[in-house]
């Protein structure tokens, strides 16, 4: 049990939880006052000492799935058949041909059936009553056959986890069932006037009130499937690569070290999440670094003035105590399709710690460029503001591709001007030009009217001026090229220029 | 151990001895520790019993995080109140310092010592005036000379200044404070320690290496529901379970404060005041402002709850 401790741990500090050596004691000590046969506990337990950030949880949870996964006979997958019937398993042996009927099955679920597909309807119909009915181990038991059903697992072969899963949630195609489940309710009640949900008023139809919270239901227990989903496929993986290997494959990355560009929605979901907390975190740490960087040279003229009182005697020196300027700030961010989530998150951190600087403005651009500063005047939610900037920004000048060139011009020609020896200039996007003419002589101009241009670029080092990326000639001019492709390196970009 | 307790004169008498004797068990297991704690109306999940039933057996602090208002504070009290012991509880402020926390020592009593015998020699005196007639003890020594079980209850440990953290960790690690004038005062018992923290800045990471970590979000559905039948006399349970609904509902916005367990009480309360049996979209318009404490929230919810979809 000790080694097995060990390996998880490694597991856990691999994924970037920082384990100390005395919380691995105090995990092992865990061991011995909680009883192994009680799951749930010994992952609340062990989880209190060996993870310290609720922002850790789900990477903690995934590897404790998987280090102590349900391995007793009551869970071997060959007992599928037995919790369903077995005909259907018969038939998820033939997973080769899996997309096609799962196709027909789509297709016949909207017209409430049709006669190919059958296996497809069946699932569908099963899911459909589990979701109904509330039904947990119905839904452990469809989620059981949608994966041997769907996900084609295969002995050996090295895939990820996500990949099943996405095949496996692609055919279930949840948004669908959703949209059957709240109509088959809505009719229901106007027929009986009798909701699941507890509703009542008889042949009343729903309200939009009953509507949102019987949807909301109905999306926590689709959560509560793909969780099901994934718990199985997890399962499986283990069963058949051991768990080290598959915990490499399947690693959760904590949400400061999400790659923002190729960021899922769910994890976009996550990174929103934190980055509220992470930006009041990093206002408190700036406001605190500018109080206490004190400690300046001696003011003469304040102590010979003080002294006064003490008759002439210098009794008690004064100091000059440095007043940092802050800093003025002016992002640039391109907001094209590619970079557009990296922009986002961007301009929501500098706005959210704009105490910090003098002033901000911002700017963004496609092919077109536009100042969208004001957006963010007087609104206390800078996710409100970024929402308004990507559907009222005026930044679309030929054909919304991601021209830098001109956008740097047009940039240059209305607010050049206004750049001062104070400001620092940060150029956000991949300079991926799409073979647009460079207009880097706006960057050299920008460098010399500025103190400082900072270019922040979302893709990884390596794909650096391959392809139409340009960041190269921008580089040149610029004090520095970053690479900003999670919160964590961001906040530190940030943290360093306040 | 003779002098385990007291306050120990010599400085070898504070290294010879170790760490204080962990005394019974509270709880006997993980079940018990809910049952204890639903027996006083507080209903834990596994994490929460889990963690608390590990605090008892390492003799661990646990530092419990969360949005506000999702029962840290109450877990503690609630303890207190199943283990029958007495609640220290200490209030953390920023600017907070040992004077206020650890110890002070009770200066004017002792000038008034000084001037009622000026005849005796300094080195009696000295030793008269640090002893533990003149100390004035503050939360934290308190709870650990107490004699009688103790619950310590460290609030909102997150607004305290990074340097003032470290006043803590002696008594988190090592259930002992070291008084220079005096030596180390180490605890008769090992207090249960909650430290709670709303998590506006990171904790240092001695801190957190020295507790148990316990994050307490929003309840799920079945137990916010449970939390509403027990807690508000007289709801019926269809509304009880139409307040969690909908209180879920609004936490699945993007608001700027999603409503807590205690503001989700004090709205399921107002409707059980108000008469209302069952919550209609007019009546949830009106009462919304208990539940919600900014103005774009409550405008946003409205729509939301009034069927109009978001842009999203």
């Amino acid at each position: 049990m000790l080694d097995l401790l060990t390996g998880f741990i490694a597991e856990l500090r691999a994924a970037g939880i920082p384990v100390s050596l005395t919380e691995h004691l105090d995990a092992a000590e865990t061991l011995r006052h909680v009883p192994l046969e009680d799951r749930e506990a010994l992952k609340y337990t062990l989880g209190a000492s060996l993870v310290k950030s609720s922002t850790h949880w789900p990477a903690y949870e995934t590897a404790f799935e998987i280090y102590f996964a349900l391995r007793g006979p009551e869970f071997r997958i060959d007992a599928d058949g037995a919790d369903g019937d077995g005909e259907r398993s018969e038939r998820t042996t033939d997973t080769g041909a899996d997309d096609l009927p799962g196709q027909g099955g789509r297709h016949g679920r909207g017209q409430g059936g049709g006669g190919e597909g059958m296996t497809a309807e069946e699932i569908a119909d099963l899911l459909y009553q589990a979701l109904l009915g509330a039904n947990r181990s119905l839904v452990a038991a469809v989620a059981r056959q949608a994966v041997s059903r769907y996900a084609g697992m295969e002995a050996g072969r090295p895939v990820g986890g996500t990949y099943y899963l996405y095949r496996t949630l692609r055919n279930l195609d949840l948004d669908k069932v959703l949209d059957r489940l709240v109509e088959a309710s809505r009719q229901s009640a106007a027929a009986h006037g009798e909701v699941d949900g507890g509703g009542d008023g008889a042949g009343v139809p729903l309200t939009a009130l009953e509507e949102r919270l019987l949807r909301d239901e109905y999306q926590a227990r689709i959560d509560q499937l793909r969780k099901e989903i994934e718990a199985e496929i997890r399962r499986r993986l283990v069963e058949d690569r051991g768990s080290e290997a598959l915990a490499r494959s399947i690693r959760k990355p904590l949400p400061e070290d999400i790659d923002v560009m190729h960021a899922t929605r769910d994890e976009l979901v996550a990174l929103r999440r934190s980055l509220q907390p992470l930006s009041r975190k990093l206002a408190v740490r700036l406001a605190r670094k500018r109080r206490h960087g004190r400690k300046g040279a001696l003011d003469f003229r304040a102590t010979v003035r003080h002294s006064l009182s003490t008759g002439g005697v210098p009794v008690e020196p004064k100091f000059r105590y440095p007043r940092p300027a802050k800093p003025e700030i002016v992002v640039i961010a391109d907001i094209s399709g590619s970079v557009a989530s990296f922009a986002r998150f961007t301009l929501h951190l500098v706005h959210a710690i704009s105490a910090q600087f003098s002033k901000v403005r911002s700017f963004v651009f496609i092919d077109g460029v536009d100042e969208v500063t004001e957006y963010f005047d007087g609104v206390d939610d800078p996710a409100e503001a970024v929402h308004r900037i990507n559907t009222e920004a005026d930044v679309v000048w030929v054909d919304g591709h991601s021209d830098y060139g001109h956008a740097l011009t047009v940039f240059w020609e209305r607010w050049g001007e206004e750049l001062t020896p104070r400001t620092s200039v940060l150029l956000l996007g991949d300079a991926r030009n799409n073979y647009h003419a460079s207009a880097a002589w706006v960057v050299k101009e920008l460098r010399a009217r500025a103190r400082h241009v900072y270019w922040l670029n979302p893709e990884p080092r390596a794909y650096w001026n391959s392809g139409d990326s340009i960041v190269g000639e921008y580089a040149n001019f610029c004090d520095e090229v970053v690479e900003c492709r999670t919160l964590r390196q961001l906040e530190r970009f940030v943290g360093e220029l306040a | 151990m003779s002098s385990d307790g007291s306050l120990v004169g010599t400085p070898a008498d504070a290294i010879s001895s170790g760490f204080p004797e962990a005394g019974p068990p509270r709880f006997a297991s993980i079940g018990d520790v809910r049952s204890g704690l639903a027996g006083v109306d507080y209903l834990a999940d596994d994490g929460i019993s889990g963690v608390v039933y590990l605090a008892d057996r390492l003799a661990k602090p646990v530092l419990v995080e969360g949005p506000a208002g999702t029962g840290k504070t109450e877990l503690a009290k609630s303890v207190a109140r199943v283990t029958g012991s007495r609640l220290i509880r200490l209030q953390c402020y920023e600017g907070l310092d040992e004077s206020k926390a650890l110890y002070e020592w009770n200066y004017k009593k002792q000038l008034l010592r000084i001037q009622a015998d000026a005849g005796r020699s300094w080195e009696q005196l000295e030793e008269d005036i640090f002893s533990e007639d003149f100390l004035l003890t503050r939360p934290l020594l308190e709870a650990i000379r107490s004699t009688e079980p103790v619950v310590l209850l460290v609030d909102e440990v997150d607004r305290l200044e990074l340097e003032t953290e470290a006043l803590l960790l002696e008594v988190l690690s090592e259930y002992q404070v070291s008084i220079p004038e005096l030596g180390t005062v180490r605890a008769h018992q090992i207090p249960l320690v909650f430290l709670t923290s709303n998590a506006t800045r990171e904790l240092s990471e001695a801190l957190k290496r020295r507790c148990l970590y316990l994050h307490i979000d929003y309840p799920d559905l079945e137990r916010e529901r449970s939390i509403i039948e027990t807690r508000v006399p007289g709801i019926s349970q269809a509304l009880a379970d139409q307040v969690a609904r909908i209180v879920r509902s609004i936490r699945t916005l993007e608001l700027k404060k999603a409503p807590s367990v205690s503001e989700t009480l004090d709205w399921a309360r107002t409707l059980v005041v108000l008469g209302i049996a069952s919550v209609d979209v007019d009546q949830a318009r009106d009462t919304l402002h208990i539940l919600l404490k900014y103005r774009s929230d409550i405008e946003r919810a409205e729509k939301e709850l009034a069927g109009v979809e978001s842009p999203d």
